[in-house]
């Protein structure tokens, strides 16, 4: 019993340890929830590139459309695939059983990706692929070594390699890792890969809590509210304590 | 008629008497200070978390099948659930900071010494129950930190020799944590402990209107009538209830009735309050990710643990005492004795003075030394226990403890400051 | 203490604003519970409107569809049903339908948009038990009415387009639920973007 809590505990504290602090110095996301083109083409890359694998099980469709503004019709027949009624829920016929075996884990629902790993760790991941013939799918990740996932933005991005420069390392000619680079074979340019991985995390970062602008406007308002309420308990009180001071 | 009906209910039941016994005619001392907010604002918490918490349970689903997709359900569909839940899961967190500052306030004018010991007791029992109807709600939403957050502190009950291993499994009810486990604690978080802690806090706003107010100089306000206290123009101005002057055999001094000189004070610190509160709400729920964790937006997995669990911040300063201690159990029992220590203290401290105002420059330090030792184990505990974090963990652990010891042996000929007659 | 006298008038100002601002406050805060109890979006969902193919519906057939937990029928009725509409209608309690039991576009002799195709809520208007549709036996009811509905919970018996029987417990029509044709073959029963 003892030896099983014992364990559990250096269990505990070697995880804790893997925790210290993310191997990778991650990328700002540019963010903007408000930037309804943004958040549209975001939708449009997670429905043709993610979907398949992944999940959105809590967001229905109607309110992705509708909070994007993004006319019904328009949202059926370009967003929607597989014939599901506008307000379901964005999900894929993908059985769990069925990622485990050809990924070795079930992709998991991304819905709230962006609130447990952060928008930063997602842009960044996204842009971190490389070629690594020592994987089953030939790449790997700088930001999570050793992915199951394959690189399907790879079409857009092209084939991502690790780079190497010779430098002068103390008076000694060195290899220096200078970052991944791509040899240019895909849709989009280095500016506009960025721009679209940056769509599509703005679009989960939005998905994770799509109240949030929501909340944002009602809160100013209760702020307001709160300050004149405070200035009138304020003088309310001065006006009592006269008694007393 | 209508004061026929009143006489005719007050002649069955003393309503309004015991309105001026509690409210309008409670004599509270006139120079409380911000310090005396925390009370007050712990009740309108409490009121918080019990309303939001009925109407989270309207669209909660208490099962391990559908508690998490339950949670989403309320934070999209349900109109408002957002702000209900996130009511509720910052009221938490601004529960636990309400009552810190309120037992600081305590520590620091001695509220908890003769005739406050019972007082101080009920507040303790609060903390205790306060502390487990957390714990409870925060396995609730059945996320990654819900689960193995709950795992790792019902292991600490496996570190009790002997009967450990049957005690966890009889908590959990599965040899995991399932939903059995998850089950029990909805019936304990939303029936079970709410009720105790009302009645609780019944019992210790009763013991504190027995007793009365301490206050910031920590000195009666009911002195004993034998023509030794002059009563000023100030105190004759407001009638108190006679059940306070015992039939004559005391006299109030320097004192205010509570409505409508505290009331309307109290809302000011409501109102500031709400600000903070509000803001939070609207713009920060997550709190930075120590009221909400990032890692409880994933669904509970038996089968793979979160890189880094760390309990929710309130919990820390006692986690870090447990981690500190390399022997499991024994680091259970000095996690549980940080807080029986402060349960003991109307009698670990044999000073008395009350007020740090009037104690002397070793108590000053010493106090010090306890919030510095209780804010370094709280960061502590979200910290990963490795290398100098474990070191100075034990470190402040023996700075609180010491406390306690140090306060036993000097308070008994404390070199303390003359009191003043009256409160200043 | 001051000795300067209490300004009342000020006093009594601040305590009625405060009141009112903390009063609007207790509204403003019960704002979001009173409305978590709307239907939520996934009720919401689960009462949008069905869509219905009936481009394989045979004259005399009957088929269902649920709709807000309901069952919907859709009757695609004979010319032969439909003459026999007008012959007892000197029986029916309502024949005019001027009870509010359909849209408005519904209030006519066959109670539907196209003569043929009759929509109905599938639930008798006396104690919501499902009646039964009797496409050849009707006239063991009502003599010389080949075809209609008949509720075996109490009796109740109602003509092709729904209209209620005299004598029965049954007290109105049955409801025409809102329903609009999007093309020959497809209805959408729930919605009928305010046709009138």
């Amino acid at each position: 019993m003892m030896k099983t809590l014992l364990s559990a505990v250096a269990l505990l504290a070697s995880s804790l340890a893997m925790a210290a602090g993310p191997a990778v110095q991650l990328d700002k996301a540019p963010i903007d929830l408000t930037d309804k083109a943004s958040l549209q083409n975001g939708a449009r890359l997670f429905q043709n590139y993610c979907l398949g694998c992944h999940q959105m099980q809590y967001q229905r469709y109607s309110r992705t459309f509708s909070d994007l503004d993004i006319p019904e019709e328009l949202g059926m027949e370009h967003l929607m695939f597989t014939g599901e009624k506008v307000g379901d829920h964005i999900t894929n016929n993908m059985a769990p059983k069925d990622g485990e075996n050809w990924f070795g884990v079930a992709p998991p629902d991304l819905t709230n990706v962006a609130r447990v790993r952060g928008p930063d760790w997602l842009y960044t991941y996204l842009r971190a692929f490389y070629t690594d013939d020592t994987r089953p799918f030939g790449v790997n990740n700088e930001v999570f070594p050793l992915v199951a996932m394959p690189h399907v933005l790879q079409e857009l991005q092209g084939v991502p390699s690790k780079t190497f420069e010779t430098r002068l390392v103390d008076g000694q000619p060195k290899e220096v890792y200078v970052g991944i680079k791509t040899d240019g074979s895909g849709e989009l340019s280095e500016e506009e890969y960025d721009r679209a991985v940056a769509d599509l995390v703005n679009y989960m970062e939005y998905v994770g809590e799509p109240t949030k602008l929501e909340a944002h406007a009602l809160g100013y308002k209760v702020m307001i509210f709160l300050l004149i309420f405070f200035v009138l308990a304020y003088l309310l009180k001065k006006e009592y304590w006269k008694d007393v001071h | 008629m209508f004061k026929n009906l009143m006489s005719w209910i007050e002649y069955r039941l003393p309503f309004m008497d015991k309105m001026n016994l509690h409210v309008m005619q409670y004599p509270a001392p006139k120079n409380f200070n911000f310090w005396y907010f925390f009370g007050s604002l712990a009740m309108l918490v409490l009121v918080n978390q019990i309303v939001t918490g009925i109407w989270l349970t309207m669209n909660y689903e208490p099962s391990a099948e559908g508690a998490f997709a339950s949670v989403e359900y309320i934070m999209r569909d349900v109109e408002y659930g957002w702000l209900l839940r996130y009511m509720h899961s910052t009221g938490a967190s601004a529960f636990f900071v309400v009552v810190y500052l309120h037992m600081l306030r305590g520590m620091m004018y001695g509220s908890y010494q003769k005739p406050r010991e019972l007082l101080w007791i009920f507040g303790m029992l609060i903390f205790l129950v306060l502390m487990a109807e957390a714990f409870m709600g925060y396995l609730l939403p059945w996320g990654q930190m819900s689960f193995w957050g709950a795992q790792v502190i019902i292991g600490i009950f496996g570190t009790i020799p002997f009967i450990g291993e049957d005690l966890t499994l009889w908590i959990r009810g599965d040899y995991v944590i399932s939903g059995a486990t998850l089950n029990r604690f909805f019936a304990l978080h939303v029936i079970a402990l709410p009720l105790v802690l009302v009645i609780l806090v019944f019992l210790h706003i009763m013991a504190l209107h027995e007793v009365g107010s301490n206050n910031p100089d920590g000195i009666d306000i009911k002195k004993d009538n034998d023509g030794s206290v002059e009563q000023t123009e100030a105190d004759k101005k407001f009638t108190f209830h006679q059940y306070f002057t015992r039939g004559g055999k005391k006299v109030i001094v320097d004192a205010i009735p509570f409505h409508p000189y505290y009331t309307v004070k109290d809302l000011v610190g409501v109102a500031g309050f709400l600000l903070i509160f509000a803001w939070v709400i609207f713009f920060l729920p997550e709190g930075g990710g120590y009221f909400l964790e990032p890692p409880n937006f994933e669904p509970a997995n038996p089968l793979k643990t979160p890189a880094h669990i760390a309990p929710v911040w309130y919990f820390t300063p006692f986690y870090a005492i447990l981690r500190a201690i390399p022997h499991p159990f024994m680091g259970a029992v000095a996690m549980f004795a940080a807080i029986v220590a402060l349960a003991l203290l109307p009698w670990l401290d044999r000073g008395r003075v009350r007020s740090v105002r009037y104690r002397s420059g070793l108590h000053k330090i010493n106090l010090i030394n306890f919030c510095v030792s209780f804010v370094a184990l709280g960061v502590l505990g979200v910290l990963p226990a490795v290398g100098i974090y474990t070191l100075l963990a034990q470190i402040f652990s023996f700075t609180y403890f010491a406390f306690f010891v140090l306060l036993f042996f000097y308070s008994k000929n404390e070199k303390t400051k003359p009191l003043p007659v009256r409160v200043t | 203490m001051s000795n300067a006298p209490v300004d009342h008038g000020r006093r009594r100002f601040l305590t009625i604003a405060t009141s009112v601002v903390g009063g609007v406050g207790a509204v403003g805060v019960a704002v979001p519970f009173i409305a978590s109890w709307n239907p939520s979006e996934r009720a919401k969902q689960a009462g949008a409107a069905v869509t219905a193919d009936i481009s394989k519906l045979e004259p005399g057939q009957l088929i269902r569809v649920e709709w807000r937990g309901k069952p919907v029928w859709i009757v695609k009725r004979t010319s032969q049903t439909l003459e026999q509409l007008a012959l007892t209608e000197e029986n029916l309690r309502d024949p005019g339908s001027d009870v509010a039991q359909q849209p408005v576009y519904a209030q006519n002799r066959h109670r539907s948009i196209k003569p043929d195709i009759f929509v109905a809520v599938g639930i008798c208007t006396h104690l919501g038990c499902s009646p039964t549709y009797l496409p050849n036996d009707f006239s063991e009811q009502v003599e010389g009415i080949i075809s209609g509905f008949f509720c075996p919970c109490h009796g109740s018996k109602f003509d092709m387009a729904g209209r209620v029987f005299q004598g029965v417990p049954a007290p109105t029509n049955l409801v025409v639920p809102p329903h609009m044709f999007i093309d020959d073959n497809t209805i959408v029963i729930g919605e009928d973007e305010g046709a009138v």
